[in-house]
């Protein structure tokens, strides 16, 4: 109980530091909007490929854009530890009678809100736009559920690579290294059976195309939920492996302080 | 308190730490004294459960810091080298913070936090986000929060270091007062003499990783017997020269020449001087100034290492590791 608590007081320790970068703020809810309406006009005519079905393009993407902004808003999650190593934050907690995982716990839980917040946006944007969800309320949870996964994961990734690297320009190195080929090794942007063959196998691997597939199975018509609980359950068992990872990276960080 | 024993630790080529044995009573100032790079940040991390030792082990109030961290974490307030305040809080959120992480709540925990406001002369500041705080603000609340849980140890390692030098007499006064007042048992670390002379009820001097001399500031200097003569030397000398030189001057002992400076003991400074230079303007050797000094913490650590302390510092074997985190 005292680990939620913990976990609980550093969230908001994030979220207060986060409220007072209002810049920041404005750049994270702005930048999924320019996705959504840059995408959503550039690959526009994309419908018009033989094979692709379905109407609207931008019906086709919000999910791809939900999924992507949780996937890139917390794979930068470890700069704040890497700024909390520097300042001899990270050095404090760590001789407090606190369990690891909450300092991990906490950070990602700030990423959440974080999300909770952009989802909204953008599917209050997408319905403004004429998208429309005929999965329902319940699908378009399911679709931020997934996203969240996949941010829980991918911000604990992050955080693990900030405790072992211990430097931004790497941590930035790897985190840009990895966000657009991910990306774009999925069905974010263009149907499967349109894809190449490789790039289509490849995707069976790729998280970020697990989030994709259950949130846009969930919100279409008729959901196979067998399908979307199938690919929640791999998110599930990558973010706790993510999460296992970073509390156990506190281990290598201190083995050289 | 705190006991030390043969700690080893090192950072690749690097030894931090090569046998490192000391033993603090409760409630007393123990201060580790030794230049930049000495090991005693190193000492500090593996006594606050921070870092893990390669060989020996230590107790703190009587729980071994690597078997038995968890207790030795709730027993012990640190307050580390480098700042650990968070700048994009205030400073009352900061020390509510690290109050809850120690498992504090509600009114106890408030009125805790309030009082060390007041106590540390940060109340007024206390709503402001700490990125705008003084360094010495910053160090003082650095401090509040270590002890916000009302530990029974505190660690301060180089608390005054970048400070100026009227804050740093402030924050003296301030830790006396801790140990006089709350009986808080405090080991400082610091590479400022004049600190340890200051605050310290017993001291170790650290050098390369091990302690060479350790008791009361004033035994150390009475150990030495006599005044410490110096002698500044008008141009490079041989040691060989000097030596020779001074070997027919009664009184004289523990001569040795580091750079430009001449040190030697004599029971009686001002009475050595004349035959000094005498014995020196005899072997041609000339000299710019002489001082003779009562003994100072600094000739305790040039009789136990076997060089000046400022020669010491300006070697920094491990500045980087020591400094780093």
């Amino acid at each position: 109980m005292t680990a939620v608590a913990d976990t609980w007081a550093l969230c908001v320790r994030d979220l207060l530091r986060l409220w007072r970068q209002p810049w920041f703020i404005a750049v994270t809810l702005v930048q999924p909007v320019i996705w959504l309406l840059l995408f959503g006009a550039l690959f526009e005519r994309v419908v018009d490929i033989p094979g692709f079905h379905g109407g609207d393009y931008k019906q086709y993407l919000v999910p791809g854009v939900l999924v992507m902004t949780a996937f890139f808003s917390s794979g930068w999650s470890g700069m704040s530890t890497i700024d909390d190593l520097d300042r001899g934050v990270t050095d404090r907690f760590l001789v407090l009678p606190i369990m690891r995982w909450p300092l991990i716990a906490g950070r990602v839980g700030m990423n959440l809100v974080q999300l909770a917040i952009q989802s909204v946006i953008i599917i209050g944007l997408a319905l403004i736009t004429g998208v429309t969800f005929p999965g329902g309320p319940l699908g378009v949870v399911a679709l931020i559920v997934a996203a969240a996964l996949l941010g829980t994961g991918f911000a604990a990734l992050s955080n693990a690579l900030a405790l072992v690297a211990r430097k931004e320009e790497s941590l930035i190195g790897a985190v840009t290294f990895l966000q657009l080929p991910l990306t774009f090794l999925s069905t974010a942007f263009m149907q499967a059976s349109l894809m190449p063959d490789w790039i289509r196998s490849v995707s069976d691997y790729n998280p970020v195309d697990w989030a994709i597939r259950a949130g846009r199975e969930a919100v279409g018509a008729g959901p196979d939920w067998a399908t979307v609980l199938g690919y929640c359950g791999l998110l599930v068992a990558f973010a706790l492996a993510c999460l296992v990872l970073a509390t156990r990276a506190f281990r290598a960080y201190q083995a050289q302080v | 308190m705190i006991q030390a024993n043969d700690l080893k630790k090192g950072y690749g080529e690097v030894r931090a730490l090569d046998g490192l044995s000391f033993e603090v009573p409760e409630g007393a100032i123990f201060g580790l004294l030794g230049p930049n790079g000495a090991g005693k940040s190193t000492a500090v991390k593996v006594l606050t459960t921070l870092a893990r030792a390669d060989g020996g082990e230590a107790r703190v109030a009587g729980f071994d810091v690597a078997r038995d961290a968890r207790r030795v974490r709730r027993t012990i307030g640190v307050v580390a080298q480098k700042s650990g305040v968070d700048i994009d809080l205030t400073g009352r959120e900061n020390l509510m913070l690290q109050g809850r992480l120690q498992g504090m709540r509600g009114r106890e925990l408030s009125s805790r936090a309030e009082a060390l406001l007041e106590e540390f002369g940060l109340a007024d500041a206390a709503g402001r986000v700490t990125r705008g705080y003084s360094g010495g603000m910053q160090r003082r609340l650095d401090i509040a929060i270590g002890l916000v849980h009302r530990p029974k140890v505190l660690f301060l390692d180089e608390p005054t270091t970048g400070l100026d030098p009227e804050v740093r007499a402030a924050m003296w006064t301030e830790i006396s007062r801790l140990q006089r007042d709350e009986g808080l048992t405090i080991l400082l670390t610091t590479h400022y003499l004049e600190e340890a002379d200051r605050l310290a009820s017993s001291l170790a001097i650290v050098d390369r990783g091990r302690v060479v001399a350790s008791g009361a500031p004033d035994e150390l200097k009475a150990a030495l017997d006599g005044d410490s003569v110096q002698v500044e030397l008008d141009g490079v000398e041989a040691n060989g020269n000097v030596h020779a030189a001074l070997s027919g001057v009664g009184g004289l002992s523990a001569v040795s020449v580091d750079g430009r400076r001449l040190h030697a003991r004599a029971a009686d400074g001002a009475r050595a001087v004349p035959a000094v230079l005498a014995a020196l303007d005899a072997h041609a050797i000339p000299v710019a100034s002489v001082r003779v000094a009562r003994p100072s913490l600094d000739d305790v650590y040039l009789r136990y290492a076997g060089r000046s302390f400022a020669a010491a510092e300006a070697e920094k074997p491990t500045e980087n590791k020591e400094a780093g985190r």
